[in-house]
């Protein structure tokens, strides 16, 4: 229903859009208009714990809330100068096309189809996550093979929801799905046992698992994890200078967490000699310049917002979530930054 | 003999009437006990009443949990409330999130403002409601509270900070919706419905039309157009806002089933009213605005409330275009890993809110229509 409706807007966007921009200053619009302002506009999804949420106080908190403060401090020097615009799954491809916002930090899937149909392309992956299960220990299933003839709670209309359904028909499985809209409720009938099985993203059942407390121990991540979720920042075809800062804005700070370089320390490295550091920080080579943006871009970032690893701490380890496939690659892990120079 | 004895001593002694026959055991007789069906009817819906009653007090106030203590990095710590769960409210979440329920994503400091718009929109209400204050001034009281609704929530003047609406949130984001929403509604409701029964076709095709197409779709997917399709088709850079995109589909939205309701005002009225209008030499607008909208729209009275306290609680829908209204904003404190599971306390929380705003309406009207209904008692 939404997808020839997406396609219907994405063709209706790119034909608005692609009006060349011919701007002075930076070469890209985008970040020209930001200037002006004074101001990003982010779209997130504003409801989903550890990515974006706001706190008892207001104050939107989580890793695509604080990435949006990273784009903030690269191109304005200022982490604060952020607005953030709460958008659903349906109205944000929309949102971005129309230019109500400037780029979507909003748990969204890197796919082939959204790049290619939807006017918009990928800038980073800042979180690599993946459809998992969780069960009870006590019914002793050690692997998602082993669910044969299970029901499973998922959410309707989810990615999980067809993730599931492909992994069961390929390897000839049976399930019953049962469809639980309401987070609340679907946490409740698992407990309550009206499930065998809780499927979603894999750092929303780690984070259930963590919540629980004590009884932790009772339920049982199982350690398949059945489809590919990179979820990462958004920005509109057609602005390759703003695309450029966004994912190097991204890059600097695992950049910055291969250094070793914090908020707390960053003032310190000011003296390094080490050629890449000094790079990054902007001591030498115009890096930022030759962005569009100003050369102390990953400075700000790393002062203000702190490092890739500070940010998942932050966010995400406080959830209960291991770092995992979100590593850096010289720990096992996936996030690689090619060389600042 | 005592009936003669009364009545030569005069009010000295006067007979109590019989206890079966009046009064409050004589009632309880005549309507809860009057035969052995509707006795056990009684006692056993009596026995489920208590029971839940009892239920719910232990629950909601005897062992329910008000406050957790906070853990080592800060963050509230709500295992206890986890270990009564099912046994005690959380009151706690309540606790912690009210302001956030209340003021969405308001800045902190600054909260007091959208509060006193609270208080604001339930003078505006309150004095709108007193016939007292029922003449022309009254429109000028609506504009300058509204406009200094306004100036609060957004600031930007006299040392407030400016506060962009992407920020609001909460309650005041229900009250802006369903106040300006039905103050915009029911006057264009209103011509809508005489045009509806306008006797010039252009007139008369554009208003079926108009009602006929909002009508026949969900208020949903009217959001939605406002929402998704309509920034596709305006160029970019010239975007409305999206709260006002969502107040003026709420707007069309309620004009259309408002209309229908004030057509049947209109219907309902004998057409010898009309005649006698006419045969007094009354132009259109005299006739309408003297004679028919004063008696059509006290014929109304039920069902518009009715739509009002509906369209009320309908400014929810809003959530699915991402604004965070009062319902979203307690969905989204449910979202908080802490608190992820108590929704009961916060949608009884969210519930009271609601019903308080509600029944006062209808309690209104109520009043309302006895008040105009004197003639026809009379």
């Amino acid at each position: 229903m939404i997808r020839p409706f997406a396609a219907f807007g994405a063709l209706l966007a790119t034909s608005l859009l692609a009006a060349p921009a011919f701007a002075q200053g930076s070469g890209s619009k985008t970040i020209d208009d930001i200037t002006k302002r004074g101001q990003v506009v982010c779209g997130v999804a504003g409801a989903v714990a550890g990515f974006s949420l706001p706190d008892s106080q207001g104050v939107m908190r989580g890793i695509d809330a604080d990435f949006c403060r990273t784009v903030a401090s690269a191109i304005l020097g200022d982490a604060n100068k952020v607005r953030f615009v709460n958008l659903t799954t349906q109205n944000r491809f929309t949102a971005l096309q129309s230019g109500e916002v400037d780029l979507l930090y909003r748990s969204t899937t890197w796919t082939l189809g959204r790049e290619a149909n939807l006017g918009g392309m990928f800038a980073s992956v800042n979180y690599y996550d993946g459809t998992g299960f969780l069960v009870k220990t006590s019914t002793g299933v050690k692997g998602a093979k082993e669910l044969d003839g299970a029901t499973i709670c998922v959410q309707p209309g989810t990615s999980t929801e067809l993730a599931i359904a492909d992994y069961f028909r390929v390897n000839n499985l049976k399930f019953t799905p049962i469809l639980i809209e309401d987070l609340s409720e679907i946490q409740r009938s698992f407990m309550n046992g009206r499930c065998d099985a809780y499927s979603t993203d894999s750092s929303a059942l780690a984070a259930f698992r963590f919540q629980q407390g004590a009884k932790a121990n009772e339920l049982t991540l199982l350690p398949d994890i059945i489809s590919k979720e990179p979820l990462g920042g958004m920005v509109r075809k057609g602005d390759d200078k703003f695309f450029d800062a966004v994912r190097w804005a991204y890059f600097a700070l695992l950049t910055a967490e291969e250094y070793g370089i914090t908020s707390k320390n960053v003032d310190s490295f000011l003296t390094s000699n080490v050629p890449e550091v000094r790079r990054l920080l902007g001591l030498e080579g115009d890096m930022g310049k030759a962005l569009g943006i100003d050369n102390k871009w990953a400075f700000n970032e790393i002062k203000q917002v702190g490092n890739y690893g500070e940010i998942w701490d932050r966010n995400i380890t406080v959830m209960g979530v291991p770092r995992g496939i979100n590593n850096l690659w010289n720990k096992g892990g996936l996030q690689y930054s090619p060389p600042v120079r | 003999m005592s009936t003669t004895t009364v009545a030569a001593t005069g009010v000295a002694h006067r007979e109590q009437p019989p206890a079966l026959v009046y009064g409050p055991i004589a009632w309880l007789r005549a309507n809860l006990f009057n035969s052995w069906l509707s006795t056990a009817v009684t006692l056993a819906l009596a026995y489920l009443i208590v029971r839940w009653a009892i239920g719910f007090i232990d629950w909601a106030f005897i062992n329910a949990i008000w406050t957790v203590p906070s853990n080592a990095n800060g963050t509230l710590d709500s295992t206890a409330c986890r270990d009564a769960r099912g046994v005690g409210a959380c009151w706690a979440v309540i606790g912690d999130k009210w302001r956030f329920i209340l003021f969405g994503r308001y800045p902190y400091d600054a909260q007091w403002r959208p509060a006193i718009c609270i208080f604001l929109f339930i003078g505006l209400y309150a004095v709108s409601a007193m016939r007292r204050f029922w003449r022309k001034e009254l429109l000028l009281v609506w504009v300058v509270t509204l406009a200094v609704i306004g100036l609060l929530m957004w600031g930007g003047v006299l040392g407030m900070e400016y506060v962009p609406n992407d920020s609001w949130g909460g309650l005041p984001i229900t009250l802006i919706l369903a106040t300006f929403g039905l103050a915009f509604a029911f006057p264009l409701s209103i011509f809508v419905a005489l045009g509806r029964r306008s006797t010039m076709p252009a007139v008369k095709i554009l208003c079926v039309v108009y009602v006929e197409l909002i009508r026949g779709v969900p208020l949903i997917s009217v959001l939605f157009m406002a929402s998704v399709m309509f920034p596709l088709f305006m160029p970019a850079g010239l975007n409305p806002d999206k709260l006002l995109r969502a107040q003026v589909a709420i707007i069309l939205f309620s004009a259309a089933y408002l209309a229908e309701v004030v057509r049947a005002g209109l219907q309902a009225l004998p057409k010898g009213q009309y005649e006698a209008a006419d045969a007094m030499g009354l132009s259109f607008w005299q006739k309408t605005g003297l004679i028919i909208l004063p008696q059509a729209l006290r014929l109304v009275i039920p069902p518009l409330v009715n739509t009002f306290i509906g369209f009320f609680k309908d400014t929810s829908l809003v959530l699915i275009i991402g604004i965070f209204d009062l319902l979203t904003s307690g969905k989204v404190a449910l979202a908080d890993p802490v608190w992820q599971g108590f929704s009961s306390e916060v949608y009884l929380f969210l519930a009271v809110i609601y019903f308080a705003f509600c029944y006062v309406m209808a309690r209104y009207s109520r009043g309302v229509e006895k008040y105009l209904g004197r003639s026809v008692r009379r």
